[in-house]
């Protein structure tokens, strides 16, 4: 099953995959890494279909997707 | 299970980008990092800084570099390039860089036909100064240094770089892109990497500009500047090839 793992500490929670996302598998998370960012989580993982389209939009590389 | 999006290899491990959340100068980062490792060109590429926060990529990717004084990137990335023809070299440049105190160096860069790569970061402000007007800064756009808006009547038009440099008979290659979402990101990637390879096969000048954003200094979230951009800067700035030979 697709899946995307987050580079919690490089995200900076500018939402561009929360938005990007087809199947809206992305949120902003609670916790915050340790620049203060409240980073994005799968918060619907089993939604992925591993389309990539989060990460490319990622400014910060923060997103890895494995298929 | 495969992984099929991979962060480059030439962004340190661990590093995370200087820029502000959601700033596209990070999305460019990533994509000539991209860019490098498929080119496999790693070992053999020069950067040249220009004055700004695109500097702020020294310390996040691997890639050799120098800085140049502001607005000097095309003539060192110039000097740099004939004295080492055998590297890759480009200069990484914004507009208060590239289309302002550097235009000359640009202009006649460009018009001798050099053989290395622009990359052009045009979010229409002075990013790291504090948002003072730039040449691109768009009409009725505000600036700290314009608090009511870009007026022609006192501050001219904003200057289109890539329309300047296709009047010259050299460049190879100059287009505008923009990186608002992942079908320009894609493009975006595709000019860059076709802007390196036509210095690999000798071609001459190639410039990629690319419209972005400055989150922090037009006073937005990163989400509220793609409307700004679809609805202002890209009207301003047409996307399209001006130079393909
Ligand atoms: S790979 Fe596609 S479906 Fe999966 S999280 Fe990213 S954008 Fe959503
Ligand atoms: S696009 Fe990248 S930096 Fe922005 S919220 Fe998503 S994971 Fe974080």
């Amino acid at each position: 099953m697709p899946k995307v793992e987050i580079r919690s500490e490089s995200c900076k929670a500018c939402e561009y995959c929360v938005v990007t996302c087809p199947n809206k598998v992305l949120a902003i998370g609670e916790a915050n890494n340790s620049k203060g960012y409240h980073y994005v989580v799968p918060a619907n993982p089993d939604a992925c279909i591993g389309c990539k389209l989060c990460a490319i939009v990622c400014p910060d590389a923060a997103i890895e997707v494995y298929k | 299970m495969e992984k099929i999006y991979t962060r480059p290899s030439t962004i340190r491990e661990g590093a995370t980008s200087g820029f502000c959340p959601g700033c596209m100068h990070s999305t460019v980062h990533k994509l000539v990092a991209e860019v490098i490792d498929e080119l496999g060109i790693a070992n053999k590429v020069m950067t040249v800084w220009g004055v700004g926060c695109c500097i702020l990529g020294s310390g996040y990717t691997t890639h050799d570099s120098f800085g140049s004084p502001h607005g000097r990137a095309c003539a060192m990335a110039s000097a740099y390039k004939r004295c080492n023809p055998d590297e890759i070299v480009y200069s990484y440049q914004g507009d208060g860089d590239l289309a302002s105190i550097g235009i000359a160096e640009t202009i006649y860069a460009a018009n001798r036909g050099e053989n290395f790569t622009v990359i052009f970061i045009n979010n229409s402000t002075y990013g790291m100064t504090g948002g003072q007007m730039a040449p691109t800064t768009l009409v009725g756009q505000k600036a700290t240094t314009a608090p009511k808006g870009r007026d022609p009547q006192q501050h001219g038009y904003p200057v289109h770089v890539c329309e300047l440099l296709a009047t010259l008979q050299a460049p190879a290659y100059l287009e505008r892109v923009t990186c608002l979402d992942a079908k320009n990101v894609i493009k975006t990637k595709a000019a860059i990497k076709k802007a390196f390879q036509n210095q690999i096969d000798g071609k001459g000048f190639s410039l990629v500009e690319i419209m972005s954003n400055c989150p922090t200094n037009w006073g937005m979230t990163p989400l509220e500047t793609l409307e700004y951009m679809k609805e202002h800067t890209l009207k301003e700035f047409p996307l399209g090839v001006f130079r393909d030979r």
